[in-house]
């Protein structure tokens, strides 16, 4: 099981968790810095809201409309 | 059987996040969005499973996630057999904005291995815990936490971003100057 001590991302730690567990593919240092990850999140948030802001296109609203209309004449 | 108005509410307020996770998920705006029809569909049928009480936006990732694996699996021997680039499926993706940066970060964000992807999005987009991802995804929570890391590693090195200066104006020149498809 996992350590539950393991911090969130940014977080300096000493490399005595789940870093040192999975092999390491290459030479470069496996912590990413606190801004690069900063900023690695924010790109995948601004990708992911902008799908998110265009709220519920017309084709949903249509097809949860029909199912209800097919129910409510299932009652009939 | 006329659905149930709480329930009817709760899928349609899942929808916007729905869309957002299988287009990150597959990188097409339509299959995507026949990913979220399915998976409202398969909600609907299967509303009877669903425990009251607990996280329904939750229960609707779940579902969409497990059918977009299923799918993944059928189609990518066709797709890698027609084009050879899953990746190429985000070509065609209309410009909804003029964000280059955004669209490199998209093509960096479809070479991750599909495991690695989800974990991100699911606790670095959509808000949920590393608790709720790894029931989300069926594994551990250390799983879910160790592809998360991995995944921004290499999202840093496919983007070729190791430090914050890395993002200046001149990099985005950079960007624009390659982007030009």
């Amino acid at each position: 099981m996992m350590n539950e001590r393991d911090k969130p991302v940014g977080q300096q730690k000493p490399m005595d968790t789940a870093a040192t567990r999975h092999k390491k593919s290459d030479a470069k240092p496996a912590k990413l810095g606190r801004e690069v990850q900063a900023r690695l999140g924010q790109q995948l948030r601004a990708m992911y809201d902008d799908v998110v802001n265009q709220g519920v296109p017309d084709r949903f609203a249509d097809l949860i409309k029909r199912i209800d209309d097919n129910g409510n004449k299932d009652r009939q | 059987m006329p659905m149930d108005e709480s329930v009817r509410n709760s899928i349609l307020a899942a929808v916007p996040s729905l869309r957002a996770f299988a287009i990150s998920l597959c990188g097409n705006v339509d299959r995507a969005d026949d990913l979220v029809q399915e998976t409202m569909l398969r909600a609907i049928a299967n509303i009877d499973s669903f425990q009251p009480g607990t996280n329904m936006s939750a229960w609707l990732f779940t579902i969409l996630r497990n059918h977009f694996r299923s799918e993944y699996r059928k189609r990518r021997r066709e797709v890698e057999d027609s084009d050879g680039h899953y990746a190429d499926s985000l070509k065609s993706q209309p410009e909804q904005h003029g964000h280059v940066e955004f669209n490199e970060f998209r093509e960096a964000l479809s070479q991750l291995p599909a495991d690695q992807r989800e974990a991100l999005i699911l606790v670095g987009a959509s808000g949920f815990s590393y608790e709720e991802a790894a029931h989300i995804c069926g594994c551990a929570v250390g799983t879910i936490k160790s592809r998360v890391n991995r995944a921004r590693t290499r999202l840093a090195e496919i983007l070729n971003v190791n430090s914050a200066e890395d993002y200046g104006p001149d990099e985005q020149t950079r960007a624009v100057l390659a982007g030009g498809e």
